[in-house]
Formats: structure tokens, sequence, C-alpha cells
């Protein structure tokens, strides 16, 4: 697959008047976003405000109910999910969706789905490409358990291992994809102080991958480190937008998320 | 790796075990069973690939076993084709059927799914009783002929045995090369959770109609294999109670495990034979016609297993030496 233009800062993900309702619900309402490559892109809100939603809007699992999705100057909405990861566009989930009844090695060898070829008839036969490919993806998969730090649990039973490294056996399922783009969805939340600082080496070590991050969290000191733009969400509606520090001392946001406090209280 | 080893060497054992039974096995009523549990093996293999790796259901299996035998039973007795081509045929049809009934099914999730394909084997069930004109309903088609292999005739169990575990042989092998491969593992992550699979950039919808079909086409085999070894075809075998046994098969024997389905369909088929004359015995004793206790035996078979052996004999026996094995590793 060749890779479009590889200019930093170049645009590769956008949307326009993203909308999504469920009934009367307006879940996502006019969302305008623009990604750039190799920059931290984080989208933030208070509880409710949309950001799920809207990753799953980007990754093909809802279709939206109005608006445009481009994703290397492709439109995106409305194609399935399993197209939409094969043109490079990754994610992971809030809540781990890790397979299970599987070996950590073997969970993130079906990240290399999209970038390998053998089918039925191939595996049946275990023609000499099919072990080939095998054996490429299986060195490819090592090393990026590596590099975040899990090589030593590979033949483990994926889901045994505790919540924080199963987000980092999701996280490097990801990554063998080679995507352009990776949605990583509150990677931060159920984690302690030092896997949330070794979770920001790894983020921020992406682009030098090729791999844009966009991050979705409610977490704003993760954010806030790494990020090169933030995008807040609030009932659907972005209400600001801009450097992290910047956005941090918006009146709006403050209120937004002070509203959370209130009504948690 | 240890585990790829371990099965490269068990298999080669199970080869080696196939190809000298019937020397051992000598009396042609044993050797007879020994072909029955071969072509209900070859049929809950691709089951097995369906349910174990996949997460999908077939409550209507039988079906595809029966278009598979009435082909090859019509093509040869009224058209005198060759059998194999006529098995070709078979499962060339059945992979129509199963393409056309799956797309539409497959988009359906657990209870819906089981029922749709509930349904579809009634009702192709019915279509061999009522279409008397191509399948002689009730009455069937007698007079099917055995296939040949360069002028020999597999009129013998033995040859029979030969020919049905040679494909049930290269059927597990296709299994395990394809479970331990970029298919296999789309299977298994289709079963775990669908939304990460698609997620992943796996075209789950496309997996689950091609494993279907895949499956379908091995219990074609095993339909034609059925008709051509009894000489005869009727709608009796491929019912409803069969398809339940198939899948107590593929789950007694343990779902997701290449050995499963032969030591399911050995445990089942032996039973059943069991069960026949018990079911006379009974009958006998409370002065009524024969009693069927394959469907209440099979049934109780499946709560049972569900509730204390849920991975199967041969899952739950590999779990235990694993168990064994760090136990002692451990002590």
């Amino acid at each position: 697959m060749t890779t479009a233009s590889t200019k930093p800062g170049e645009i590769i993900l956008e949307t326009q008047g993203l909308t999504m309702r469920f009934g009367g619900l307006v879940a996502v309402d006019r969302i305008d976003l623009a990604v750039p490559r190799a920059l931290v892109t984080a989208i933030i809100g208070p509880n409710g405000a949309g950001k799920t939603t809207v990753f799953n809007l980007l990754s093909g699992v809802l279709r939206p109910t109005s608006g445009m999705i481009h994703f290397l100057r492709q439109r995106i909405d409305g194609a399935p999910a399993h197209a939409i990861a094969a043109l490079g566009l990754a994610r992971t989930f809030q809540n781990v969706q890790l397979f299970e009844h599987m070996t950590v090695l073997d969970n993130v060898m079906i990240g290399r789905h999209t970038r390998t070829r053998t089918g039925f008839l191939d595996a049946a036969l275990s023609l000499p490409r099919a072990r080939r490919e095998d054996r490429d993806a299986h060195q490819m998969c090592l090393e990026a358990l590596a590099f975040v730090g899990l090589a030593h649990r590979a033949e483990d039973d994926a889901t045994s291992l505790p919540f924080g490294q199963q987000r980092l056996v999701e996280l490097a399922r990801a990554i063998v994809a080679q995507p352009q783009l990776v949605l990583l969805d509150e990677p931060a939340a159920g984690l302690n102080t030092r896997e949330r600082a070794e979770l920001a080496k790894i983020i921020t070590a992406l682009p030098q991958r090729g791999i844009t991050p966009l991050l979705v969290d409610h977490d704003m000191d993760l954010v806030m480190d790494i990020s090169h733009q933030v995008s807040v969400l609030n009932h659907g509606h972005k209400i600001a937008e801009g450097p992290p520090r910047r956005v941090q001392s918006d009146p709006q946001v403050i209120e937004a998320y002070l509203g959370e406090e209130a009504a948690a209280c | 790796m240890m585990r790829r080893l371990k099965t490269r060497i068990t298999l080669i054992a199970f080869g080696v075990a196939l190809l000298a039974a019937p020397l051992v096995v000598r009396r042609p009523y044993h050797q007879s069973i020994m072909v029955f549990i071969g072509i209900n093996a070859l049929a809950a293999t691709g089951l097995n690939l369906l349910m174990g790796y996949a997460g999908q259901v077939s409550l209507g299996h039988a079906a595809f076993l029966g278009i598979g035998g009435y082909t090859s039973a019509v093509l040869t007795v009224n058209h005198g084709a060759n059998p194999w081509l006529a098995m070709i045929a078979g499962v060339a049809l059945t992979v129509l059927v199963a393409w056309v009934m799956g797309v539409p099914t497959l988009r359906l999730h657990g209870h819906y799914l089981a029922i749709a394909t509930l349904g579809f084997g009634m009702i192709v069930n019915v279509i061999f009783v009522e279409w008397r004109g191509l399948t002689g309903g009730q009455s069937g088609i007698p007079g099917v002929p055995e296939p040949s292999i360069a002028g020999v005739a597999l009129d013998t169990h033995v040859r029979f045995y030969y020919l049905v575990w040679a494909c049930v042989y290269a059927a597990t092998v296709a299994s395990a090369n394809i479970a331990k491969s970029r298919p296999g593992r789309a299977l298994r992550a289709i079963s775990s959770s669908e939304l990460a699979a698609q997620t992943a950039g796996i075209n789950t919808a496309r997996y689950k109609l091609h494993v279907f079909v895949l499956s379908a086409a091995l219990a074609s085999l095993a339909g034609s294999m059925w008709v051509h070894y009894i000489n005869f075809a009727n709608p009796e075998p491929f019912n409803f109670a069969y398809s339940i046994e198939l899948v107590v098969m593929a789950v007694l024997g343990g779902l997701g495990n290449i050995w499963g389905p032969a030591v399911g369909a050995g445990v089942i088929t032996m039973l059943s034979q069991v069960l026949q004359p018990a079911g006379r015995l009974l009958g006998d004793w409370l002065g009524r016609a024969v009693i069927d206790l394959d469907v209440p035996a099979f049934g109780l078979i499946l709560v049972l297993m569900l509730i204390f052996l849920p991975r199967g004999v041969t899952t739950s026996l590999g779990m235990l030496f694993q168990r064994r094995r760090s136990a002692g590793e451990a002590g």
C-alpha cells in the first residue's frame, strides 16, 4: 500500500459537519475536526460529551446521520469498519477488546491481518508463502511487544494479564497494522501513575514510527503533557480548540468540567 | 515451537494408527462401525471449524449431508454418472445452497441463527421426503454403486474405511494448518469479539460465510460417502436428530480442538450402537415397539457436558495435562 505524501503537519483526517443522532438524542452535533500528521491530537470533554461516539464514527462502527469524514483524502463515512482499517486507521477500545482464549502474541498477530494475505486454501495446504508470511508477522509482532515492554509475556493467555498490560497489548496490536492514524480511546483509564508515564512515552514515540496518534481522554493531565492540539467537546458540540495551554484556560472549558464536578457532588 | 511439534507428532501417530487399525480390527461389523465413525468425523470436522473456531452454530447440518448424498444417488443411479464426479457435483450444489442460505442467515446472531439453521434443516428434509419424483420419497433410491479407484471397486468395509479416513485425515491436517495461520486467527477473533475483529480489518461477514460454506462442503462429502457405502439414499438419516448428534459430537469432542471431531464421533457412534439394542430391550420390557433412546441420551449428554465439561473431552484432557505439568514444575 503506498502512503500519501508524508509532509508533517499535513491533514490526514478531517470531518465536516459530523453528526450522529440516536432517535431524538443528538450525540454528536456538526463537528469539524482536522488531524495533522505526526503530531499528537486529543479530543477531551466531560462524560457523555460524545467522544467515544466520534471514535465509533471515525472507525466505521457507526454510520453518521450526516456529515463527511475524509481520511487520507478518501471519503470514509459509511464505509464498513474493516475497509477503513485496511486504509490505515487503527483503534483501541476504552474497555480493551482483547481476544479471549488466545495468547498475547496471537492477539497482536491479528493486527497484521490487513497487511497479510494468506487465505483458507493457502493456509490449509501450508504453502511456503503462507509460512513465510507468518514468520515475518511473528517477528514484527515480537518487536512491537518489545516496544511496549511485554515481549516476555508473548505466550501468556492475553486476558490473564493485568488491565494496564492488556491495554499495552491492544496498543501493540494497533501498531503492527502499520496504520497512518491510531485512535486511542481513553488509553490512560485504569492505569497508575507509573503506567501512565510509560504510556505517555510510548504515545509520543509513535510519530517516529509513522503513526499519528489521536486520543480521546477524560483525564486532563496526560492530554496536556503530550498533545500538540486539543479539541474540547461538550454535549456533542465542539466548544474549544487549540494548544493545550490555551484550551486549559478557556472559560467555557472550565465551566464544562466544573459543571461536571458540581453534578458529581 | 513446542506446541507445533507436539501437534505434528500426534498427527503422525494418528496416521499410523489409522493405517494399522483394520489389521487389528477384523470383524466386519466392527469395521463397518469404524467406517461410520469416519463419516461422522468428517462431518463433525466441518462443524468444528464453524462452531469451534468461528463461534457460529448450525442445527441443520444434516441437510448438507443429504444434499451431497442425494446428488450422488440421483446422478449415479438415474444418469449413470461416475461416483467421483457425482460427489464433486454434490459438493458444488451444496456450496451453492450454503452460500445462498448463508448470506442472509449469518447476519443473525445467537438464538436467531440457531433457529434459522434449524428451520433450514427441516425444510430440506421435507424436500427429500416430498419430491418423490427426484428422491423416491420415503422409499429412497436403492442400488447406489460404490466408487472405484483404478478399476478396483471400494466394495469392502476395509477399502471404504481407508477412503473415509484418508479424507478425515486430510481434513484434520487442513484444520490444523488453518488454525495456526491467519484465517484461523481471524476466525477465533470473530468468535471472541466481532467488533474488535472488524476494526482490526477482518471482513467478518465474508469469513463467516466462507467457513459456513466450507463446513457444508465437508458435510456434503460425508453424505456422499454414506450413500455410496450403504448403497442407498433415503431421507431418514438426514434429519434433525442427526443434526443434533453432529453437534453433540463436536461439543463432546471439544470445540476448537482438531482432535475433537474424531473423538466425539467415536464416542457418539459407538454409544449409538449400544443404544439400539438397549432401546429394543427397553421396548420389550415395556411391551411396546422399539424405543429410540438416541435423542434423550444425547440430550442428556449435552446437558451434562455443558455443566461439567464445557470445553469437551479433548480440550479438558489437554488442560488437565498442562495443569499437572505446571504443578510438577512449581513443586
